[in-house]
């Protein structure tokens, strides 16, 4: 019975978050109707013949009513169907499927660093609160946090690859040579991972505090556990839990500031594909991509809780309990 | 005044209180203390390094950068406080009206909230822009639509507080009509967190606003935003860092100054809402 | 081996504050001897957890400790931060008065029951250190140790985490364990077994014991002899039996009349008895009898500084009324 909460609170949540998605999509298309004048004389020109005109709005679909036109969306959906490619007829569902591997390289390898970072500097932060490190810590962190992502990629980009020319300029590196993405790699990373340090290093920070002030850290105070082990192990578990769901719902504004740091640094990846998307007025692309873009959002916002459930044993065994009832 | 002087004490305080003020004087004196216009081109001058005539250097069509960077706070402080208004006034609106609805409308003005944030504001901000198009109007409207859920849902949960408050239903017993009276109380409830929230979220609309001109999808040329200013440096990287630099200092300075102040405001004005924020 | 196990003398804490400081304690003696058990009873804000905490250098960093004198085994000045620390989890142990929250709940209760033992058997292997965990809480009554052992704090009861608890305390040998409130979080039937298990441990070890309570009759049914704190001062110390048969000082006897008689036969005419007024604000201590101000025999002299008094073997109070009474 302890367990029914539970199982329900993971369906609303799955619920709430294809809900998302899907109001996303009719956001958009909706907004597509408001566009002042014809899309289709938008993309094509003022000098289009109507003819053409007309078969372009049939492609992208915008001769239907929007309702239909989203029912029809979602069922070309289920086969794998994102739609077409205004200018060359490619398939969105190929496009994004080509740029999304260099992307998520991108967003998981600043993750990745951004932990690298961020957890050390809480836990200095947090070892001695109010002293001197951790004032540092509390001012880098800000710093950090509001600077812009495309402010530090130009940065580095001048830095290292401009003025010192440690780094390549441009591009994701040679198809199929590891060594030369991974090069090509580590300047977006950075621009990336700069302000999720931040972050973490500031939620972690408070989170392990509060952590530290129980009663559970006490009793081992009093037992002469060391610091050192009260801090990484004690105190570092119950604090990690809930900065990992703010970590996911951060995650979105990673792929925000893929955009970014894909564009400056000339990476193909959905972000730079959205852009270009945007830039030439390629409806279905853009659609196609920001679906995929909510879509993992959303999926990485509910692997988070799931992760957060499996972690805590109380959690586990809620689940258990009602697996067996 | 006291309250100031509580935010100078804090860490960062002294230095947001000087960045943000800096900001301000310069957006409102640009005309008097611009060196040059903002558009003047002088060819002759291209990509200049900085120099006696032109303290930060020029262009690449030899516009003065100095005199672009202080035209460019305009645009940065203008987006931001006109869109922090808007998103306040229909945020609030919207959120006090979900809470004294029916629960019907209550539920689909909360559910848009959450199909609203379940964007990730910048995505959101570029599919919004990809349909309006890009232009400044544009860009104060949408980024407006990403923030009313922010201020919406605190005025929704302080008056759902306060709406099966005992004083509330004491005051209706009396005979006052309902909604007057949760608006007198609402209204002190939410004004400070509302403040410090507009006061948080003014560096990430700046930095939404840049992002968006940086991209070439904000203001059209050539009207002088730091964003579009840092795209024309990274543009001509090669040629010359002035640019890049010093419109990436300005951003720096804009969003650190304003989030410190955010920050210290909460934490004098209310350091309760420092878990909630 | 006359020289007690601890001898602390005149021990005085107190929290700076902005404008004045809180004295929390105020010249305090305590004196367990070797194998003996000592109560310490009191309201709460009476100063008795400070003195425990004291003990183990467990208070707060802004904590203002000084003592005439404090021997521990034979070893002077223990309050000095590096003196305790070292005491901390070999010498003397603490059982936490609220077992809900006093062990963490994402680890289980074998991983810390090894962890708190590391810093008094720093050479033994971990498979060591698991048997004695596994013998002990088998000895506390746990059922089924061994697997018990694999168990998160959640899946105990209240009763049983309090035993885990007395374990972690047993689990070091120490010279001195500290009970703070052992019984308070529990229930009546529980509270019952878990002094049961108290009482068989202190048969069995030959270590000293100081019991934190507000509750005379817990203190009755564990302790040798009984001091009294009021307002961070000691008011009556001695033998438990000679205290109960005949309390000198008006606060221990208004203390034992609040006590309900668990044999006496329900009286639906009698009172609860209550002390009325208030502890007095620490940071406003009267200049002479603490208790003056709520006491039913005050008289003018007891605006002076009340004289420490002894009646019989250890008996002792400070009060101005005629001892003899």
């Amino acid at each position: 019975m302890r367990g029914a909460p539970l199982r329900i609170h993971l369906a609303f949540k799955l619920a709430t978050a294809l809900l998302a998605v899907a109001g996303s999509v009719v956001i958009l298309m909706a907004l597509t109707r408001l566009i002042p004048g014809d899309p289709a004389t938008v993309i094509l020109g003022s000098r289009a013949t109507p003819e053409a005109v007309a078969a372009l709005n049939a492609r992208i679909g915008l001769d239907r009513p929007v309702g239909e036109h989203v029912l029809v969306f979602f069922a070309h959906l289920l086969s794998g169907d994102l739609g077409e490619d205004v200018f060359n007829g490619r398939p969105v569902a190929g496009l994004v499927a080509a740029a999304l591997p260099n992307t998520v390289a991108l967003a998981f390898s600043a993750m990745l660093s951004a932990i690298l970072f961020g957890v050390p500097l809480a836990l200095l932060s947090a070892r001695n609160p109010g002293g001197k490190t951790d004032r540092v810590v509390a001012f880098l962190s800000v710093g950090f946090i509001s600077t812009p992502s495309f402010v530090v990629a130009v940065f580095l980009l001048m830095t290292f690859s401009v003025t010192l020319r440690w780094f390549p300029v441009l591009g994701a590196g040679e198809a199929g040579a590891v060594g030369d993405q991974l090069w090509h790699l580590v300047l977006p990373t950075a621009a990336l991972a700069v302000g999720w340090i931040g972050y973490i290093a500031r939620l972690l920070r408070s989170s392990l505090l509060e952590v530290l002030g129980e009663n559970h850290i006490r009793t081992l105070r009093a037992y002469g556990v060391s610091e050192a082990k009260i801090l990484m192990k004690y105190a570092l578990k119950p604090a990690i839990l809930p900065t990992i769901a703010i970590l996911a719902m951060g995650f979105g504004e990673l792929l925000g500031g893929a955009v970014f740091v894909e564009v400056i640094f000339n990476r193909p990846g959905l972000g730079s594909l959205i852009y270009d998307a945007i830039r030439t007025r390629n409806y279905p692309v853009v659609q196609g991509g920001v679906f995929i873009t909510v879509l993992l959002y959303v999926l990485t916002n509910l692997s988070a809780d799931l992760t957060q459930t499996l972690l805590d044993p109380r959690e586990r065994s809620r689940l258990a309990a009602a697996r067996g009832t | 005044m006291p309250a100031l002087l509580q935010i100078a004490r804090r860490p960062g305080g002294g230095f947001a209180l000087f960045a943000v003020t800096v900001i301000c004087l310069v957006a409102i004196a640009a005309p008097l203390i611009a060196p040059y216009g903002p558009n003047a081109i002088a060819p002759a001058k291209r990509l200049m390094d900085p120099s006696f005539q032109h303290l930060l250097g020029t262009d690449h069509l030899g516009r003065d950068i100095l005199s672009r960077l202080i035209y460019g706070s305009r645009v940065a402080l203008g987006v931001a406080l006109s869109v922090i208004a808007i998103s306040l006034i229909a945020g609030v609106t919207l959120g006090i009206a979900a809470a004294l609805s029916p629960r019907a409308v209550d539920f689909s003005i909360v559910g848009i909230f959450d199909i609203v944030t379940a964007f990730p504001s910048m995505i959101l901000a570029l599919a919004l822009v990809a349909v309006l198009g890009p232009g400044l109007g544009n860009v104060v409207l949408l980024v407006s639509i990403v923030f009313i859920p922010h201020f919406g849902r605190v005025a929704r949960a302080q008056t759902v507080a306060l709406r099966n408050s005992p004083f509330i239903e004491a005051e209706r017993v009396l005979g006052a009509e309902r909604w007057r009276v949760i608006l007198h109380h609402v209204t002190p409830n939410i004004i400070g967190p509302i403040f410090v929230l507009a006061c948080m979220d003014i560096p990430v609309v700046i930095t939404i606003e840049a992002g968006l001109s940086f991209l070439g999808l904000g203001v059209r040329p050539p009207l002088a935003s730091w964003g579009s200013l840092l795209n024309d440096g990274y543009t001509y990287l090669e040629q010359s860092i002035w640019l890049a630099t010093f419109s990436g200092l300005a951003l720096i300075l804009a969003t650190l100054g304003f989030a410190l102040l955010g920050e210290a405001m909460r934490d004098t004005l209310d350091p309760k809402l420092r878990k909630h924020l | 081996m006359s020289e007690a196990l601890v001898a602390i003398e005149k021990l005085n804490v107190s929290y700076p504050g902005a404008t004045v400081s809180a004295h929390v304690l105020d010249s305090v003696d305590i004196t367990i001897g070797h194998g003996e058990a000592v109560g310490l009873v009191g309201e709460s804000g009476s100063g008795k957890s400070t003195v425990a905490f004291a003990l183990l250098g467990l208070l707060a960093d802004d904590a203002d400790v000084s003592a005439g004198r404090a021997a521990f085994d034979g070893r002077e000045n223990v309050f000095a931060t590096k003196e305790a620390e070292a005491l901390r989890g070999t010498e003397i142990a603490m059982v936490f008065q609220d077992p809900m929250s006093a062990l963490n709940p994402l680890f289980t209760i074998g991983t810390q029951l090894i962890d708190i033992q590391r810093r008094r058997f720093p050479n033994e292997r971990r498979s060591q250190l698991w048997a004695r965990a596994e013998r002990v809480l088998a000895e506390v009554g746990m059922p089924d140790a061994p697997r018990r052992m694999r168990a998160y704090p959640h899946e105990f009861s209240g009763g049983m985490r309090q035993r885990v608890v007395i374990a972690m305390a047993l689990l070091v040998e120490p010279k001195l364990l500290i009970a703070d409130e052992p019984t308070t979080a529990l229930d009546a039937t529980v509270e019952a077994q878990v002094v049961e298990a108290l009482r068989r441990l202190r048969r069995r070890t030959r270590s000293s014991m100081l019991v934190v309570s507000h509750s005379m009759g817990l203190i009755a049914e564990l302790c040798d002899s009984v001091v009294v704190m009021y307002a961070g001062t000691v008011v009556e110390s001695g033998p438990v039996k000679a205290v109960l048969r005949k309390p000198l000082h008006p606060y221990t006897r208004a203390l034992l009349a609040c006590e309900i008689d668990p044999y006496a036969d329900f009286d639906p005419e009698q009172e609860l008895a209550t002390i009325p007024g208030i502890v007095p604000d620490p940071a406003r201590r009267p200049s002479g009898c603490i208790f003056a101000a709520r006491c039913t025999e005050s008289h003018a002299r007891c605006s002076e500084p009340p004289p420490h008094r002894q009646v019989e073997a250890g008996h002792r109070f400070s009060c101005w009324q005629d001892a003899s009474r």
